[in-house]
């Protein structure tokens, strides 16, 4: 056992016969943040019902706070969920919806109407306190659905994409409210998200996921900067890569003959490690798009197309022009097949 | 632009189709002569007056008013569950139990009523009343089933995973959050189910027996012996207790979402 506040050991998820989630082990620290990030299909939703006691587990235990939960059902495991719709009880007010659970408890009133009304203004709802759902925005319902998981104390907060039904300002609202959450309460958080840049920038720590299994665990940084398979790199925005065979670079779509080799099965290179304008391969620019500091340019190659970033002050290309560029071995990015 | 009379004339048409034979009722209870005409011979509410001095009417009602109420309420405590478990539950055949449960509606109301004679009271030796109160239930649980399925459609699964995780039980999460949010469908399956049960005739038609019989039954005999206006007056007096119990369900709920 280790000494991890949530700890998912050997833990086989399944629906009917069909194995979502194969022998999965993950260690969460106290007070830590962490994003479960992957694509849909990856096993992060199940596992995080998982935790929550919504979704059996097949094999394995799961133990939070050094105590194993696997048997125990979900009302009784004082876990969070924030759900993806809000879920809130639509004939419920604000208030109504989070007293719920100290109602539930059968609290005293005084203590139901103040803890309560402390939820709500950790989340600057209290003002909306007697409106119905139904009456309030879909960033002020999910502020109350916070409020009323948060009203709990729970040992561990879920949230299931919390940042992908809102708009890009309330995007931001919202992150910063969880990171603040996080840093006031010291509360052990869980996100799931399929968006990389909603996981780099929020968790202390993303586990990415695929097919069910950890692809890669760490911090945003080194997630960031150093993904080890092909798979992790292409979701961390490596958007060139190509098999090393000799000393050429394929794809499906053909080869490029390079004056180096690797000892990696794959190099990856992000769009801003591609050098266009000189080098020794020929392309044809397909698209160019300014993008404020810089102009993406998808380019037509020997070996398919291949995404390049060029500073702004960079001599511009035209659609059809014929340019030449480098996939250069010093910003190559060594990739496992996964 | 002025060829829209058709329109209007083939409207005009259509209501008079539907609320004519109402009106028609209405003024013949009205009506001071002594049989049942239309138009009324001279203007007399004494047929609206003496339709509650008439004993028989007394029990029918009663009985009618019981199968109605009791027999909606069984079938709703019986529906409701079946509809949760039908919509929430990967049920093998659940398309099949929907229309098995749908089969009193579509079955004429003459063969439900011989079967349930033939095989139920006959053998049984059930009592009318409760035969009564069987069929009834039966034919009532369609409604019930239909229209809280509708309502549970519409309810996200997830607002009872998070109850479930603010600490309910499963019986508490259905008591709590999704019957106050399926209540307006549950409440237009009673009315449903009441208007359905009280006009019922086929088969309260095989079932009802010396001395109980439902209202609508009731007025069928008392029509063969005596054709007085007073079957008119009680006709327009049983439409306006079920176009108003329709009207305040509209008012006060949107019945017509539900239905």
């Amino acid at each position: 056992m280790s000494d991890a506040f949530v700890s998912l050991s050997d833990l086989t998820l399944a629906y009917g016969e069909s194995i979502a989630v194969p022998n999965l082990n993950l260690d969460i620290q106290q007070g830590e943040l962490i994003a479960l990030l992957g694509p849909s299909g990856c096993g992060k939703t199940t596992t995080m019902r998982a935790i929550a006691g919504l979704m059996p587990a097949k094999s394995g235990t799961i133990t939070i706070d050094g105590r194993d939960v696997t048997r125990v059902p979900a009302n009784k495991r004082g876990i969070g969920l924030v759900f993806q719709s809000y879920a809130l009880f639509p004939h419920l007010s604000a208030f109504e919806n989070a007293a719920f659970g100290l109602r539930l408890q059968r609290r005293p009133e005084s203590d139901i109407r103040s803890r309560t009304q402390a939820a709500l203004e950790i989340v600057g709802l209290a003002h909306l306190a007697a409106r119905k759902p139904s009456e309030m925005s879909g960033g002020q319902q999910q502020r109350l659905a916070l409020a009323r998981s948060l009203v709990m104390e729970p040992k561990v907060l879920l949230l299931d994409e919390p940042l992908s039904n809102l708009d890009a300002r309330l995007r931001l609202e919202m992150r910063t409210e969880l990171q603040r959450l996080q840093r006031e309460t010291g509360i052990t958080m869980v996100f799931v998200t399929h968006d990389q840049s909603e996981a780099l920038a929020l968790a202390d720590r993303v586990v990415l996921m695929r097919d069910g299994v950890i692809e890669q665990i760490g911090p945003p940084d080194s997630l960031y900067n150093t993904p080890v398979t092909a798979f992790a790199a292409d979701f961390m925005g490596f958007e060139n890569i190509f098999a090393v065979e000799g000393t050429s670079l394929s794809s499906d779509q053909g080869a490029l003959a390079v004056s180096y080799g690797a000892d990696a099965p794959f190099l990856g290179w992000r769009p801003g490690a591609v050098r266009l304008g000189s080098g020794s391969h020929e392309a044809r620019v397909r698209s160019v798009a300014f993008a404020g500091g810089h102009r993406e340019y998808v380019l037509d190659t020997q070996i398919g197309p291949v995404r390049a970033d060029v500073d702004i002050a960079a001599p511009v290309f035209a659609v059809d022009d014929a340019v030449m560029f480098d996939l250069p071995q010093e910003t190559a990015h060594p990739l496992k097949a996964s | 632009m002025t060829a829209r009379w058709p329109t209007w004339l083939i409207l005009g048409l259509t209501l008079t189709f539907l609320i004519g034979p109402f009106l028609i009722i209405i003024f013949a209870g009205l009506s001071a002569g002594n049989s049942l005409a239309f138009p009324p011979q001279g203007l007399s509410l004494k047929w609206y007056l003496k339709v509650f001095t008439i004993e028989s009417f007394h029990a029918s009602f009663a009985l009618s008013m019981f199968l109605a109420v009791f027999g909606t309420l069984a079938a709703l405590v019986i529906g409701i569950p079946a509809a949760y478990a039908l919509n929430r539950y990967d049920i093998p055949g659940a398309e099949t139990i929907k229309t098995a449960v749908a089969a009193p509606i579509i079955v004429p109301g003459i063969i439900v009523g011989l079967a349930l004679l033939r095989y139920l009271v006959v053998p049984l030796d059930v009592t009318i009343t409760m035969a009564l109160f069987v069929a009834h239930t039966a034919l009532v649980l369609p409604y019930a089933v239909r229209v809280v399925s509708s309502s549970l459609q519409n309810l996200r699964v997830d607002m009872e995973e998070a109850a479930i995780l603010l600490g309910c039980t499963r019986l508490q999460a259905f008591t709590k959050v999704v019957l106050p949010n399926i209540r307006g469908g549950v409440l237009a399956a009673f009315i449903l189910g009441f208007v359905t049960s009280f006009n019922e005739v086929p088969v309260s038609l095989f079932l009802s027996g010396p001395g109980v019989r439902t209202m609508p039954i009731d007025m069928l005999s008392y029509m063969e012996i005596t054709y007085d206006p007073s079957v008119a007056a009680l006709s327009a007096l049983l439409a306006f207790m079920c176009v108003a119990i329709v009207f305040t369900a509209e008012k006060f709920l949107g019945f017509s979402r539900y239905v």
